[in-house]
């Protein structure tokens, strides 16, 4: 089976830190990761690997530096990688992304799964994955946690609300894929050694071929217009002292705020 | 083409009945549309709509466009999609408005590139631009450590997902009238390419952790699994659901579905309990938007203090069985 | 490793570390209690450790392995010990199970029973021990009478790490027993082999997610073939074999210590008394200055009896005793300094530190107990000093 995984390169928000006075988050100096759900599409596509043989290609959409993100996924087992990189592509929000990495994968060629992480910690919109099976044009479920092959299609079992649904769905298709899935394998030695050197193709606007008024900032629609840090809690009220006093006084509070 | 300008509210329903999140966005969208003169309707796919629009009249959608087909009656997403983008395409609304659920966030995904939409996620909050006419869609993002304001300017519809509980349900009243129109989609050229196969409720007697109104959560000050119970215990007396840090989770001290954080749940109860939970920013994005924030943590120094309306500075083995005596006395 | 010191490490080893000790954290860490007070052997983790292609670095590349030598396999060691003695002895005893096949094994031995070790699809276990010869090791009762062309085995050892968890193990028994010492032969005999046993599993103080078993061998018949080397050079092969092992042992009390020493100073900054965090008392700073002095110090013996091993030297019992001796101690002494750094906290177990310490005290027993290290490193004085 010839399986994708999009990955996206993340700041790894563990390290983050909101800056007391400002608000606003400390970037600098954080380290990027895999986007921990996009861990969770790549493990399930290496254990449909080791049952059913095939190739996993991961591919990663971003600035050069997302390179990194595709060796940890080399090193890890996935076999190819490749990264969808131009300037021409910045500023792209999901509609764009979508876009730009469905041509990435109709080039990779013959594909039976596209996979996808449930969303991305950082824009958090967990847009891209339908998107992207749409520009395919092949069928999507979303918040996966369990895939089978079966025959010709594959079972997908999808985490709702309140349980789960059991899905027959046909090849070729694409899943995004909760973290309750798996745990991501970790790397190995020889694969990292391996990967520190592998030759990983970078597919810009030459490659792709887009339709300009599709890609980047033309090809969004949607715009941020502000962003700020959440509103802070006014008057807090600390409370300390025994137990009890704490907890009388609590309830009292809560009582007023009529959320008790 | 309508005469007037419309905003819709998808009308998601599972076994015949409509999600609480359409009632929100349908109250939500009576003051969207006082603002912008829009007419609200909702949209309906289903078996057989008829009987669900009276409810949908009473919460202020003055327009019910039912699409009825058998293959609409549980969420499909090709079918779903085609339909709803049909209708956009034919009917061109000016908003499009969908609950963030599993099947919103599916749903509108698809139908955005299918009608070259922008489409903003998750959003917390809408308001109306009149000069420019846009809809302002503020949503968390980084797991709710900033925000940003989203707008589409150019392209139309304007569509957004909205996190449920967030806006007040508010029924216009009990027998409002409204307009049916029945709407046929030709699904029969859909290729038919996943079917559902078993859907399965977990007859799990926690209480949904997104659905919840109060939570109480646990982190490593509990100190141990079988301190849990202390959590379970005032939970219970609160009607209430028990969430966790993700170092409880990795710790095997608890079940990952109650994992609260980015990688977790993200939830949005009246009342947060956090016992022992430092405030790591991982976990904060999963709850900070919670209407009221109890921490306690014995580390005055805790970065869960920035985000708490209550903060109890002491030892939870202490303050938790406390609060759940006094919770009982005061029910007795 | 110690922190802004060079020791010279390669990037090939650095990358066994950063490996190791992501692996440590994420999956370590999380389960150790549970192992530890439950006594589990820790088989998911090995089973990963092969994935990640960890088991055969002590192995040549011919036979599979990743061949990094001492210093690399001991890197690891050191790595894994931070989080987890129970599981680095778990690993690491694959090795010592090995070894006498590395040293003493034919061709066909070795391309037999190397491959599987080095990809980690089986586990290796060292038998010398007997209920009756711990220390003075020569003292084996266990009989190996050759009928044929086969060896039958008679006898029982004791406390065998990864005993009835591995597939292969290399035993020591008596062929000759005129010959003493020089009449102990060593054999490969595979689990499942006829009249070979196992006793029930050992409840410890510390390494408790390690197994440890007897190995019993009634009338067990082992193929002639299994005979690494010849006849009567068994013992010979235990002492070569705890030439390379003593360094392991070494660097599970570099890492243990480590881990230990970490834990401290972190604890001592954020456990305030007296309005202050307790490090800001000088009596305390300097017992976590000792500690740190005492860990670098073990770190640097045991790198030293590393490297002399993989440049060829011969002659390196010395330096591999001195290692494993100075390093356990250190470890018995860092985690014990530990405890008392965390005070009441550390006597808990909901903090590591006392399970450090619990696990530390086997450094100094296993694999010959500091006093023989000692003895070793007093021969080879004496040996040294002849002339002079
Ligand atoms: C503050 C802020 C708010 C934003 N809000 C919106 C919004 O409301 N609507 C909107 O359309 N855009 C929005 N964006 C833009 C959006 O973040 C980017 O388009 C981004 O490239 C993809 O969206 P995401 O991060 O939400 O990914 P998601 O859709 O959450 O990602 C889901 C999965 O898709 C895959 N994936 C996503 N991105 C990539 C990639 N670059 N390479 C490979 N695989 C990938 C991964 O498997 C990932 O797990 C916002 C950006 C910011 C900074
Ligand atoms: C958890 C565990 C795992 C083990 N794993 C293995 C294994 O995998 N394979 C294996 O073969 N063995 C194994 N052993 C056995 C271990 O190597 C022996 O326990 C060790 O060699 C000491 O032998 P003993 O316990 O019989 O102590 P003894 O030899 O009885 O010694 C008792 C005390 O006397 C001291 N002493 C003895 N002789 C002298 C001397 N000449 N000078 C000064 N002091 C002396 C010792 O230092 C010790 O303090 C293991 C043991 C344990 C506890």
């Amino acid at each position: 089976m010839n399986i994708v995984v999009c990955i996206k390169q993340v700041p790894d928000s563990d390290k983050v830190t909101i800056d007391r006075e400002t608000n606003r988050l400390n970037r600098a100096g954080v380290p990027s990761i895999i986007n921990p759900f996009d861990e969770n599409a790549l493990e399930m596509a290496l254990q449909l690997k080791d049952a059913h043989g095939g190739k996993v290609t991961v591919i990663s959409m971003g600035p050069p530096q997302a390179e990194e993100a595709l060796r940890t996924a080399l090193s890890h087992g996935a076999d190819e990688a490749v990264l969808i990189s131009d300037r021409k592509f910045g500023g792209a929000d999901t509609w764009a992304t979508s876009y730009t990495i469905s041509l990435a994968v109709k080039k990779l060629g013959d594909v039976d799964l596209v996979l996808f992480g449930k969303q991305a910690i950082d824009g958090d919109t967990a847009q891209v994955g339908p998107g992207v099976a749409h520009f395919l044009d092949i069928p999507a479920l979303t918040y996966a946690k369990a895939v089978e092959v079966t025959g010709e299609t594959l079972k997908v079992t999808k985490v709702t609300e309140d349980g789960y649904e059991v899905w027959d769905i046909d090849k070729p298709c694409a899943l995004t894929v909760v973290k309750e899935a798996n745990q991501l394998r970790m790397p190995s030695l020889k694969k990292k050694m391996a990967a520190k050197k592998a030759e990983i193709p970078c597919w810009g606007f030459n490659e792709l071929q887009p339709d300009e008024e599709k890609i980047g900032l033309a090809g969004s629609p949607t715009k941020v217009s502000k962003v700020f840090a959440p509103p802070v809690k006014l008057n807090k009220e600390i409370l300390s002292g025994e137990p009890a006093e704490m907890i009388t006084e609590l309830i009292q509070k809560l009582k007023e705020r009529n959320v008790l | 083409m309508s005469t007037t300008k419309e905003l819709w509210v998808f009308a998601e329903q599972r076994e015949g009945k409509i999600a609480g999140v359409v009632y929100e966005l349908l109250s939500e969208g009576q003051i969207l549309c006082e603002k912008s003169g829009y007419t609200l309707c909702a949209v309906l796919p289903s078996a057989d709509g008829a009987s669900l629009c009276q409810e949908l009249y009473n919460f202020g959608a003055k327009k019910v466009y039912t699409i009825d087909d058998p293959k609409l009656k549980d969420y499909q997403n090709d079918y779903y999609s085609r339909a709803v983008a049909q209708l956009i395409h034919e009917k061109k609304p000016e908003i499009v408005l969908y609950g963030a659920t599993t099947i919103g966030r599916s749903l509108a995904p698809t139908v955005a590139v299918m009608v070259n939409a922008g489409l903003t996620a998750d959003c917390t909050q809408l308001d109306f631009d009149v000069e420019a006419g846009n809809l302002l869609q503020t949503r968390p993002a980084f797991g709710g450590n900033i925000m940003a304001t989203i707008i589409c300017p150019d392209n139309r519809p304007q569509m957004a997902t909205v996190r449920s509980n967030v806006f007040k349900k508010t029924k216009v009243s009990d027998s409002e009238s409204g307009e049916q129109v029945s709407y046929n989609v030709d699904l029969s050229a859909v290729p038919e390419r996943m079917r559902r196969l078993e859907s399965v409720h977990e007859a799990d007697n926690t209480i949904d952790l997104n659905a919840a109104q109060y939570i109480v959560s646990g982190g490593r000050g509990v100190g141990k699994p079988e301190n849990f119970k202390i959590i379970y215990d005032l939970a219970s007396e609160l009607g209430a659901a028990v969430g966790a840090s993700r170092a409880t989770v990795d710790a095997g001290w608890i079940s990952h579905h109650h994992q609260v954080g980015q990688t977790g749940k993200t939830v949005c109860p009246v009342v947060y309990v956090a016992c022992g939970i430092s405030g790591a920013i991982q976990h904060l994005a999963g709850m900070q938007s919670s209407d009221v924030i109890v921490a306690i943590n014995k580390d005055p120094d805790a970065p869960i203090f920035d985000v708490a309306d209550f903060g109890l500075i002491g030892d939870l083995h202490a303050i938790v069985p406390e609060f759940q005596k006094q919770i009982a006395a005061a029910k007795a | 490793m110690g922190a802004n010191i060079d020791y010279g490490i390669t990037e090939e080893q650095q990358e066994i570390v950063n490996l190791i000790d992501d692996f440590g954290k994420e999956r370590i860490v999380p389960v150790r209690a549970e192992l530890d007070e439950k006594g589990i052997f820790p088989s998911d983790l090995l089973k990963e450790l092969a994935q990640m292609d960890l088991m055969g670095l002590y192995i040549p590349e011919e036979y599979g392995g990743f061949e990094a030598g001492q210093l690399g396999f001991c890197l690891a060691i050191e790595t894994m010990s931070k989080y987890c003695i129970g599981v680095s002895v778990s690993y690491a005893a694959n090795a010592l199970g090995a070894d006498p096949i590395l040293i003493g094994g034919s061709d066909e031995q070795k391309k037999k029973y190397l491959p599987p070790l080095a990809s980690g699809e089986k586990w290796a276990a060292f038998g010398l021990t007997e209920p009756n010869a711990g220390s003075d090791a020569g003292g084996i009762a266990t009989t190996a009478v050759k009928k044929g062309d086969k060896y039958i085995l008679n006898g029982t050892k004791q406390w065998i790490t990864n005993g009835g968890e591995a597939d292969i193990y290399t035993v020591f028994a008596v062929t000759n027993k005129a010959k003493g010492a020089r009449g102990v032969s060593c054999f490969i005999v595979e689990k499942g082999t006829p009249g070979f046993s196992f006793g029930k599993k050992e409840d410890k103080l510390g390494i408790r997610a390690s197994a440890t078993r007897e190995l019993v061998f009634e009338d067990c018949e082992v193929p002639a073939e299994n005979l690494i080397g010849r006849e009567g050079m068994g013992f010979l092969l235990a002492m070569k074999t705890f030439d390379i092992s003593r360094p392991g042992i070494a660097s599970q009390g570099v890492g243990l210590a480590q881990g230990a020493l970490d834990e401290a100073v972190k604890y001592a900054k954020v456990r305030k008394q007296f309005n202050k965090p307790i490090i800001a008392n000088q009596g305390l700073l300097w017992m976590l200055s000792e500690m740190a002095t005492k860990v670098e110090t073990a770190r640097a013996i045991t790198y030293a009896a590393c490297r002399t091993i993989d440049s060829g030297i011969k002659e390196v019992s010395k330096i591999s005793a001195m290692c494993k001796y100075y390093a356990g101690d250190v470890a018995m002494s860092v985690t014990t300094d530990a405890v008392q750094v965390f005070g009441g906290y550390g006597f808990m177990k909901e903090y590591p530190v006392e399970k450090m310490m619990r696990d530390a005290k086997i450094l100094q027993i296993y694999e010959g107990t500091n006093q023989i290290q000692r003895d070793i490193v007093g021969m080879a004085l004496v040996k040294e000093y002849a002339s002079a």
